[in-house]
Order: structure tokens, then sequence, then C-alpha cells
């Protein structure tokens, strides 16, 4: 068949990522920027294209119109194909009436037409809330090796963070037998990192069967796959190790940041031969000003520095402007820091302007908290913000 | 009112005959992340022009590397978008006749396929050594208000002007913009007005010029044509003021690569309101400083590394700077890899260029030292 194709990914994005607050109010989380110069979903697609999967369904749901936008044909990730390629699936009105995506197992049940245009053999099923660089092409040589009916990537973790997790239990080969979500007394530290692959007529015969039980969450993890471990299927744990961050929180989503500084920095987006893609405008270089100070930083096309920046990690045509301080910080693209103002240990999403003088959050050693300011929130001039602060909208005085 | 877009990208090779060793003038590596082709192909597609011909000549490999599909500049289209007009040899006999053109009028002979299968009503014309940002359709807008028949962007020049043009034409006009009189020499330091090359021409007439120049065995566009039309054609000249660097020589591909470095020149050439200078993507990471970065007054791409001092400098994509390593007054372009406390002064070093421990090296404003492709010090 001309549209044949071996295995295809199911991207999971319509979360509404409700523990980033403020940065999640207009956009869904997956397209949160990452790094400068990226959004979250930059990782599964980069990851999809370089593992040699091509055909990619993202489902969406809640503030879709930047995902919208920002994954288009998708010709950054070079999923613009005329057989397969990047498509959007949201939720749709069928002839028996209109539905939300009522979990994740569900918004799969939804587009089991989609998947089936492809006649796959295998179904890829990966979520938009993780850094990570991965070879699903390995894991799928695993799984056809391991005669599986699912494969589950796993990371180890360590112990006493394991009851954060979903945790399983695997025997010597790999062979999954118990699965628990959020164990108060894990007995593995094995956790699973929510990309499934599964063959695709045992998922769409669990999924059938899940859809017509009134009682089930309709939850890949609570559901699916404790139904098909009771059944007794071949499922194995593929384990990873590498980078891999869920970037849930406003700290983890810092932390995974601040990885990408340092000496040796844990996470390296420079290699030539996994690269991350994404969709980035035309912006010119960056310009870094005859009195400015860039510091164990990372910094992005179309900025100009003529401040101090320290520990941060900068997006694109941000302007930073004499004797302004950033330190501790990731600024979201097109963030304005006025003459002589402070932003210590801070998270500024796009376009926050911050006025001269003005100073945001206090210094990290001794602040509680990450202060986050919201979509084109504008500070004042000599107005100040103090520490563990979400500012999702400014009304003024 | 349509227009199409002619680019001529190998015409002044002989300028910067180093840069122009392995590539096109068009091709040539400026200001940071872009190539010079970006400039005029950017100044078309931002003016709405879709349909944009490139004349090559030879060495136009890297030039097809780069602009691919056209998609960057959003040319990748069904109907126009970018076409390569190389040079027409054939492998058949008389062969010999076919021969490579030498003059811009020449080049234009062997586009009159391209042009006259155009149904467009106007041709803008550009070449690669101009980097400037111009609205192209107020150019438009002013030869369809004069009804010319050619209109010239002209570019004014104080005596006192650091950068003065050489081997331009000169053009006079008349209080109304009406071209007098183009000639061959600009004699240096006195008030000048020059041709920029960047010119509007109504596409018929284009066309009958070129059927009156094949027949008469015309060679040069000047001075056998323009100069000849002006006493009874329509020629307007259209004074542009903006940001404006032209290249003519190695010592002026320098000089132009550092006035990057003065704001208005930037703000003039990239912070225009929706006409952004487009490039190819190359997906590369944010660059990376690192605890011991030391960097001032410097235009610097993505994808770099910076462990060492970087001052007065122009720092192309995927660049690494050593640990104690200090680059003044420099121009690196992709990939340079410098080692630690290497130390380098007024050097121009081309792509991929690899600079080991310890090196010292040393040009002159006047004459910067140029390290060739690929080599390794």
């Amino acid at each position: 068949m001309f549209r044949k194709k071996e295995c295809v990914a199911m991207l999971l994005a319509g979360g509404q990522g409700s523990r980033l607050y403020a940065l999640t109010e207009k956009t869904a989380k997956p397209a949160v920027s990452f790094g400068g110069k990226y959004r979250i979903i930059d990782f599964p697609l980069s990851n999809c294209i370089n593992s040699g999967v091509d055909t990619v369904g993202v489902l969406t749901q809640y503030q879709p119109l930047v995902l919208n936008d920002y994954i288009g044909n998708g010709l950054p990730w070079d999923l613009d194909r005329a057989n397969g390629g990047v498509k959007i699936l949201p939720p749709y009105q069928g002839k028996n009436g209109a539905d939300w995506y009522r979990g994740t197992a569900n918004a799969i049940y939804q587009n089991m037409e989609f998947i089936k245009l492809y006649d796959p053999d295998y179904v890829l099923i990966l979520s938009g809330d993780h850094i990570y660089s991965m070879d699903y092409a390995a894991m799928l040589d695993y799984h056809k090796k391991m005669n599986a009916d699912c494969t589950i990537a796993v990371i180890e973790v360590p112990m006493e963070e394991a009851s954060r997790f979903g945790i399983l239990s695997t025997e010597e080969d790999g062979k999954i037998y118990k699965f628990s979500e959020k164990p108060k007394k894990p007995d593995s530290n094995k956790a699973s990192m929510g990309i499934y692959i599964f063959n695709k007529d045992k998922l769409f015969e669990y999924l059938c069967a899940d859809a017509s039980d009134p009682d089930s969450a309709n939850d890949f993890g609570k559901n699916i796959i404790p139904a098909m471990l009771s059944a007794g299927e071949r499922m194995y744990a593929y384990p990873f190790a590498g980078y891999w961050k869920d970037v849930g929180t406003i700290d983890s989503l810092w932390e995974a940041n601040m990885d990408l500084l340092g000496e040796s920095p844990a996470l390296s987006l420079n290699d030539e031969g996994w690269r991350i893609y994404s969709r980035h405008g035309a912006s010119s270089p960056q310009f870094v000003g005859e009195d400015a100070k860039v510091v164990n930083s990372s910094v992005t096309q179309g900025c100009e520095i003529h401040g101090t920046v320290r520990n941060s990690v900068i997006g694109s045509g941000v302007r930073i402007m004499k004797g302004a301080v950033v330190e501790d910080s990731v600024i979201f693209d097109n963030v304005v820091i006025g003459e002589g103002a402070a932003v210590r240990y801070c998270m500024l999403d796009s376009s926050v302007t911050v006025g001269k003088g003005a100073s945001v959050g206090v210094a990290r050693d001794t602040a509680c908290g990450i202060t986050v300011l919201g979509n084109g929130v504008s500070v004042p001039e000599h107005a100040v913000i103090g520490d563990n602060a979400m500012i999702s909208e400014w009304k003024g005085e | 009112m349509t227009v199409a877009g002619l680019i001529f990208s190998n015409i002044h090779d002989s300028a910067i005959p180093e840069l122009t060793a392995m590539r096109t003038m068009a091709s040539v590596p400026f200001g940071c992340r872009y190539r010079l082709v970006d400039f005029p192909l950017s100044n078309m597609v931002n003016s709405g022009i879709t349909k944009v011909g490139i004349i090559t000549h030879n060495n136009y490999r890297s030039l097809m590397d780069h602009i691919g599909t056209g998609k960057d500049w959003d040319l990748a289209r069904r109907s126009g978008g970018i076409k390569f007009l190389p040079p027409f040899i054939t492998a058949y006999e008389n062969a010999g006749s076919s021969t490579l053109y030498s003059t811009r009028l020449e080049a234009l002979l062997g586009a009159t396929n391209f042009i006259s299968r155009c149904n467009e009503d106007y041709i803008v014309f550009s070449d690669c050594d101009v980097i400037c940002n111009i609205d192209l359709s107020e150019v438009l807008e002013a030869h369809e208000q004069k009804g010319a028949d050619l209109t010239i962007v002209t570019r004014s020049f104080a005596p006192s002007e650091a950068f003065h043009p050489e081997d331009m034409y000169e053009v006079k006009s008349d209080v109304d913009g009406r071209v007098t009189e183009v000639t061959g020499y600009a004699p240096k330091h006195r008030a000048v007005t020059v041709s920029s090359n960047i010119m509007v021409i109504r596409r018929t007439f284009l066309l009958g010029l070129l059927q009156e120049a094949m027949t008469r065995g015309y060679r040069d566009f000047y001075r056998d044509l323009v100069r000849k039309i002006v006493s009874k054609s329509r020629v307007y000249a259209y004074p542009y003021e903006g940001a404006f660097l032209q290249i003519t020589s190695m010592e002026s591909y320098y000089a132009c690569s550092m006035r990057l470095l003065e704001q208005d020149v930037r703000k003039g050439l990239f912070n225009v309101r929706h006409r952004p200078v487009l490039t190819k993507v190359r997906n590369s990471a944010p660059t990376i400083y690192s605890a011991n970065a030391k960097v001032s007054n410097s235009y610097v791409a993505d994808g770099c590394i910076i462990e060492g001092t970087v001052e007065n400098s122009i720092i192309f994509r995927g660049v690494k700077v050593g640990k104690g390593t200090v680059i003044r007054n420099s121009i690196l372009l992709q990939d340079t890899y410098t080692g630690n406390n290497v130390e380098l002064n007024c050097v121009i070093t081309d792509k991929n260029v690899l600079i080991k421990d310890g090196r010292r090296l040393s040009g002159h404003e006047s004459m910067p030292f140029y390290i060739g492709k690929g080599r390794m010090v």
C-alpha cells in the first residue's frame, strides 16, 4: 500500500500543564519555551525525525493556537511530507456527537482512523512534556527483538525519588511483571518515561475494550497498561540512559534550562549528529556591547546586550540595557530589561518588559522561590517585585 | 503592476579574489550568519517579488547549496519562486560559439529566454556586492509615477565619507531626477552620486534593448546601452539614503564587516520593521559563554562556544574560542576553531579554519591577514 508506514508516532500535546501557572495561561505546555530558542515539543518532534519516524499525529486540546501556529506545516522538523509528516489532531465532532479527549487513551482511541490511514505495524506514544534526546529506532529494534506486545521506556531514578514516578518492576530479561503509579514503597527504581511502543492490533484491541468501560479513566498509566499486564501480554521495559527531565513544574523547568550551562553541561544542544530543530524567525546575530559582561550563559540570536548577564539562559530578540543585571534567570524571547534594572532568580515569559531601575526577584541564595512573570507583563520603572512571586497580568497601581 | 527579480551572482567576483576562489560573490559569507545574496534576495521578497532569477557564471555550487529550494525565503513556489540561470553551454556541435559571458550585458543576453518568458510588467536588477535594506516597492512606485523606462537606484557620498566607492558608474541627473549623464569613472575625494546597480526596468523595454544589443554586437551595459538611451528614453535616478555598504576589495570587506559594530548600521540593515534579512536556517543551538568569557563590542552568531576574550570582532556560526584565547578586530567565518591561548588581531579566517594552541597571528586594518578555507595553522 502506498501510504504504509512501519511506525506512526502519536504525540499527546493536549495537557494544560497547570503547575507551570502563568507560563501556560495562554499556551499549552508543549509550546512553552526552553533553552532560549526551543519549545518543549521540539524534543519529541526532533527525536522522531532523527529516528526515522516521519509520521506524527499531534493531539491538541488545551489552548492550541500557539501550538498550531508553531507546528504549522512541520517544515522546521522536515515533517512537511507528501506522505506522512506532522498532522494536528484536535478533538472533533463525530456522527454521534462531539467529545473532548477524556484521557490519554481516549485521545488515541478517537484517532484510530488516523492511524489506520498508514496501516502501521507499530504505534509510538509520546508526550510533550519532557526534555531528552532519544533514538526511538533503537527502542523499536528492542521491541521487535523481544517480540513484545508493548514496550515501555524506563530510566533509573534515585530510589528516594522513585515514589514520584510510575514504577516498573521487571525480570532479568526486562519483562515487566508489575506496574505501580507513584508507589509509597517502590520496589524498583525503573521509572516509566511515558514513552510506549505498541503492536497496533494489540493497542486497538485494548483501546476498544477500555472505551466500552464506563468506569475507566481512559488513561494509559491507570488503565491500559494495568489491563494488559493482568491479561499476561508480553510487556518489556526498554532501559534508557541519558539526559531526561520532566519539566512539569517551574522549578524543574528552571533546572533543565540551567543544565545547559557550566563547564561540562548535563545537556548539550550542540550535537551535530542529533540536532534539535525549532521554528525560529530570521533575526540578526547577537550584539554584545562595549560595557557588557556575559558569563556562564546561553544567548540566542537577535539579542542586544549592554548589561551584565550571569548564569542565565537568554531567548531570542532580548534587549538588556546598560547597567542592568540578569542573574540565575531564564528569559524567554523579546523581553526588554531597562537601564539599571535587576532581574534575579526569575523566569520571564515572552515580551515581558522590566522598566528602568526596577528590581525583580532576589538573589538565589537568599530567595525562597523563583519569581515568574507571565507573557507580556510590563513592570513599571523602579518597581520592586520580591522572590517567589507569580504574576500573569500587571494591573498597575 | 507585477515584478520579477534578476540577481547577478558573479559580476564582482574579481573584487575579492581570496573569498571568491571557491564561491560566487553572492555566496560570500557576511555578518555572522548571512551570505551576500541574502540582502538583494530579502529586499525583493520583502517587496512582494516572488519570482527571482539568479544569473550564475562559475563556482556556484556553494550558492545552490545555500539557496536550496528557496524555502527559507518563502520562494519554494509552484509558480515563480527561485530560478537558477546558469550559463547555457551546449555539448552539441558549434558549442564553441556559446562561450561564458564576461559582462553584465552578455549575462543579460544569456537570460533573454527567462526574461521573455516572464509575464511581469517590470524587472528589478540587483548585484551582490551591495548590502542595504531598501523598499523596492517604493522604487517601483516612483518608476511608475515618472513613467520611466529605466530607474537607477543611486547613492550619494560626501567627500569626507570614510567609505568611498571605486570602479562605479557616476550618475548625474536634473532637479526632477531625470538622468542626464552616466559616466564610467568616479574619481575619489569629491562628492559623488553613483549607481548601486539596483535598477527597475520595463520588461518589454528591456527586451527591445537586448534585441538591439544582439544585432549590433554591444558588450557593455552602461557604456553601450544606458549612455546611449539617456537622451531619448526616460531614465530616472532614485536616491537611496538608508544604510549602505559596498564591497569592492578585501580591505572594504573587512571595513564593511566592522561597520556592523555601529548601532546605526545594524539598525538600518537588520531592525527595519517588516523587512527582515532572510537567510538559510542552520538550527544552531544558542551561543554558550563560559565562566571565563569576556566579550565586548562584538557581533556573534548562534552555535558558538566562547571560553576566551573577544573584542571588536565578527563571529560566525559554530565558532569555538578556546580558553585564554584573545580575538581582537577579527572576522572568524563559520566553524573556525581556535585552541587555547591563541592571539588573533585583524585576521579573517575562512570557513573551517583550525588554529592550534598558542598561535599568534596579526594583520593590519589596512591589510587584514586572510587564512583560506579549511587551512590549519
